[in-house]
């Protein structure tokens, strides 16, 4: 109890200094929802050209991208700053979190909570919140819950799926960029229908880095609209199951990365 | 006189060949979201053939030579110089005999040089050999994009330039760059070619210096468009943000108090 209160008393510094300059931090917190809109306006302009994307309708992949847009925000908000575990590993400042009896992970992750970062999930709250307004959604009570979980469990397997590659860079230098391929590149992953990606990327950034669950399955199951592709009924609601493998999966990759982790002595 | 700039474009070239490991790792990310991207383009091409002019090699062509080039021209700001103003170690720079503008120009051409060699040259290759591609009919349009493609970088540089010199008045201009790099992506031309966009934008687009840093180059090497009339779009936001930064950087130095110790 007392390392969460710590914890707490630590995330509530960050906070404070983060708003001692507000004006840099209004502009960073623009920055972060205007990367984010990058994506939106992607699609826009697509679909200047089209009608339908993967089988997909514009107000479809809307809807992909707002709970997509939602998830990444929030996972970043949470782990984001694990960028920042190779500068932490080569400056020797990691062998200070490691001396300390809190959780590595728990004091990395309380380092530097970046609340600009809730302009990455500002765009995509508005952009579902008109899809939603649009009527593409039938108002159940089901899909009312599913709304409003599938961005917290979203969030929890693209963090986990963070937690993961950047647990790269104990083994390998530049784990950095090799981290953003698949923490990043789940930024396309997430929010367009996984009918667009061929079989090979489908399996590897879909189905192995479990992209296809943040977004894909939840709004198949929200428009209550058969796969494409065939898969199980059963998958659409499979993500909670795949939030809870994938924390499993980190927490083990994480701690074996900690465990076999030495100091440069520095 | 030109001597020294010579060997400062030589001394980024080598700097930046000392962290191979990091170019290649940066080279499996352009891969990746090079295969990402042009799957969601090309499934836009899939339904007719052909997208604002664009058929499959094209999207081909587009998706791979930005995801070269972006290192080259390097379109998100590293904010360097930024931080050097922000600690004062810019008076060093300033009290060097030589104009800094020029002097770090000539450094980023060196780093351009190594990514040419190291981030262009892979992905393109990875991208033509897998997926389909058009390369240029003519043997010309090789030398014209390598002139484009040097343009390009000097535009960027003199944009990035520009950028951390606002850390002359703002201290820390990290906001600023940070709405900058978040825009370039799609200004410039990396997640969607220019000429998706419907005209208004486009035309607007041009009216700024984003398609100059990206899209020509890649737009001389798919033989679209004018060349005279590219290049001369290039070559004139060249020469209005060089001439930006020397004007400001002058204000700048006029601005700037070294305090002792």
């Amino acid at each position: 109890m007392d390392s969460v209160r710590i914890l707490l008393r630590l995330l509530r510094s960050r906070v404070r200094s983060q708003l001692a300059y507000p004006t840099s931090f209004a502009l960073d917190a623009l920055g972060q929802a205007i990367a984010q809109a990058n994506e939106l306006a992607v699609i826009l302009i697509v679909f200047a050209q089209v009608d339908s994307l993967g089988g997909f309708s514009r107000e479809e992949v809307l809807l992909l991208y707002g709970l997509a847009g939602i998830s990444f925000g929030l996972a970043d908000l949470a782990v984001g700053q694990l960028d920042e575990l190779p500068r932490w590993i080569r400056t020797g400042e990691l062998d200070v979190l490691l001396a300390r009896p809190l959780g590595v992970l728990s004091q990395l992750v309380t380092s530097d909570l970046q609340l600009r970062r809730l302009g990455r999930a500002g765009v995509g709250v508005l952009v579902l919140a008109a899809v939603l307004a649009y009527g593409q959604v039938e108002p159940t009570p089901v899909n009312v819950l599913l709304v409003l979980v599938t961005p917290l469990v979203g969030a929890t397997i693209t963090a986990s799926v963070w937690v993961m590659t950047c647990s790269i860079s104990f083994w390998v230098v530049e784990g950095r960029e090799l981290a953003n391929a698949f923490t990043y590149g789940s930024t396309l992953t997430t929010a367009y229908p996984i009918t667009v990606f061929g079989p090979w990327l489908r399996r590897l950034f879909c189905y192995a880095v479990p992209s296809a669950f943040v977004a894909y399955f939840p709004t198949l199951a929200l428009l209550d609209r058969p796969d494409p592709l065939g898969l199980p009924h059963a998958l659409r609601y499979a993500a909670p199951l795949v939030a809870v493998a994938a924390v499993l999966v980190a927490a083990l990759v994480w701690r074996t990365a900690v465990r076999r982790y030495q100091g440069a002595g520095s | 006189m030109l001597r020294p700039y010579l060997h400062l474009v030589r001394a980024g070239f080598r700097r930046h060949s000392i962290y191979l490991a990091a170019s290649l790792a940066g080279l499996f990310t352009n891969t990746v979201f090079g295969l990402l991207r042009v799957a969601v383009l090309l499934a836009v091409v899939g339904q007719t053939g052909s997208a604002a002019g664009y058929d499959a090699a094209d999207t081909g062509t587009f998706v791979w030579l930005g995801q070269g080039l972006l290192a080259v021209v390097m379109i998100w700001p590293d904010r360097e110089l930024a931080q050097r103003v922000r600690s004062g170690d810019v008076a060093i720079d300033l009290g060097r005999p030589w104009n800094l503008q020029p002097a770090l120009l000539a450094q980023d051409l060196g780093r351009a040089g190594h990514a040419m060699l190291i981030r262009f040259g892979p992905p393109v290759l990875f991208g033509a050999l897998v997926l389909p591609f058009r390369w240029p009919h003519s043997p010309w349009t090789v030398l014209v994009f390598a002139l484009s493609t040097v343009l390009a970088v000097v535009i960027s540089f003199a944009a990035r330039f520009l950028l951390d010199l606002t850390a002359f008045w703002l201290l820390d201009n990290r906001g600023v760059a940070t709405v900058y790099a978040a825009a370039t992506g799609v200004l410039c031309g990396l997640t969607v070619p220019v000429a998706y966009f419907p005209d208004p934008i486009r035309i607007a687009l041009y009216a700024t210096p984003f398609p100059a840093m990206l899209q020509t180059p890649i737009d001389v090497f798919g033989e679209r468009g004018a060349t005279a009339a590219l290049l001369g779009h290039q070559v004139l936001w060249a020469a209005l943000l060089l001439a930006a930064g020397q004007l400001v950087l002058a204000r700048a130095t006029r601005k700037l108090v070294v305090q002792g110790g």
